[in-house]
């Protein structure tokens, strides 16, 4: 059972504040998890850290998801964030690092080299936010067929899709000859 | 059934009157439940509403051992080759029930992945309202069916008789749905997107 320790929280707060120093852009303190916000750039080093330092031990892999920011009311760094959670068994914290990411080059290094959790998670962040992961072993859709084109879970993107849902060849009885097409 | 005449041990009747009439109640479902309305549908194959009574209770997961289609549930881009695929594998004649909002017009979800009414793409012949209908009305549409079935009637059938090549306004590009997987969509096709779509 994890149980609440006050002094858990201070040390990790005082060493991700001593690693990442002015490369971190924020914090926040949720309910139960603190959210570091970095740069696309840094999130990776950061994360590396939570997992590999000594003492921290972030060794769960809870989740990857992320955020479009479009129209959002309250101004943020970039359109997207890249958000990715993670547990650490030995002091019985969650955090969370949201990472910023640039709408003209919405890149970001692959987790999937550090948790192999991260493999589909990177492909659905891929599939419907459009977040190329550089290093991912194998980046193509999970969700969406194939061959769709776009990315639809952005805010610009239709609701309705841009007709894609009625697109289908219409069913013909066997007893009739094909016609025309393929 | 089209009984010509009785008396106590012999009756007459059409060759095709009585294989329509053995057709009628025995239909073999092929159940394609992908949401919650495969629930009801499962409700009503079980002891308290119970299909049987309708000779339908084999419930064949299998498409070439059945003859009507009950698609309960949505239907999403990625799913509707599939079902196309089923409908394909199923011997004629076969009849198809949409249960539920979602398959017959997509309900709630008016949104780029759901398919807004199966009927547009594999001819449906009963629809059931509800979100999700009851048994009862499931059954309603088994017997609607059955009626159809007596008829000899069919919605795929119908396809049979509009010659495409005669009205190019009818024609349609066919592809099988495994060629359309494979390729993926056609989108010089125009759309057949419901107004407003
Ligand atoms: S019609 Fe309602 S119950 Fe049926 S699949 Fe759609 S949402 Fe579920």
């Amino acid at each position: 059972m994890i149980t609440y320790k006050p002094e858990n929280h201070l040390s990790l707060l005082a060493k991700v504040e001593a690693f990442a120093g002015d490369r971190l852009l924020g914090r926040e303190e949720k309910s139960h998890y603190h959210q570091f916000k970095v740069r696309g750039q840094d999130a990776k080093s950061l994360i590396q850290f939570l997992r590999d330092e000594p003492g921290l031990g972030f060794e769960m892999f809870i989740d990857l998801t992320a955020v479009d920011y479009l129209r959002y009311p309250i101004a943020q760094p970039e359109r997207f964030a890249v958000i990715t959670t993670l547990l650490s068994p030995t002091l019985g914290i969650r955090v969370q690092v949201k990472a910023f990411v640039a709408e003209g080059d919405p890149r970001l290094p692959s987790l999937s080299d550090l948790y192999l959790g991260a493999n589909w998670t990177e492909r659905e962040v891929w599939d419907l936010y459009g977040i190329e992961f550089m290093g991912h072993p194998d980046l193509k859709r999970i969700l969406m067929p194939d061959d769709y084109e776009g990315h639809p879970l952005r805010k610009d993107y239709p609701l309705r899709g841009r007709g894609e849902r009625g697109n289908f060849p219409v069913y013909h009885a066997t007893t009739q000859k094909p016609q025309g097409g393929v | 059934m089209g009984v010509t005449g009785t008396t106590n041990d012999w009756a007459t009747t059409t060759l095709e009157t009585a294989v329509n009439w053995a057709r009628a109640n025995s239909l073999w479902p092929m159940p394609f439940g992908t949401a919650c309305c495969g629930i009801e549908m499962m409700a009503a194959f079980m002891a308290k509403y119970d299909t049987a009574r309708f000779g339908s209770e084999v419930m064949k997961f299998s498409p070439r051992q059945s003859d009507l289609l009950i698609v309960s549930g949505r239907i999403s881009l990625k799913m509707m080759p599939v079902l196309q695929r089923i409908w394909e594998q199923m011997p004629e004649p076969k009849w198809c029930i949409s249960m539920g909002a979602c398959a017959s017009s997509g309900g709630v979800f008016d949104t780029y992945t759901l398919i807004q009414g199966v009927d547009q793409f594999i001819p449906v012949d009963a629809y059931m309202p509800g979100c999700p209908p009851r048994p009862e009305a499931f059954l309603d549409a088994l017997m609607m069916v059955q009626e159809k079935a007596k008829k000899g009637q069919a919605k795929s059938q119908e396809y049979v008789s509009a010659d495409a090549s005669s009205d190019p306004a009818k024609s349609v590009a066919y592809r099988t749905p495994d060629t359309h997987y494979r390729h993926g969509m056609d989108r010089s096709t125009p759309s057949r997107e419901k107004s407003g779509g």
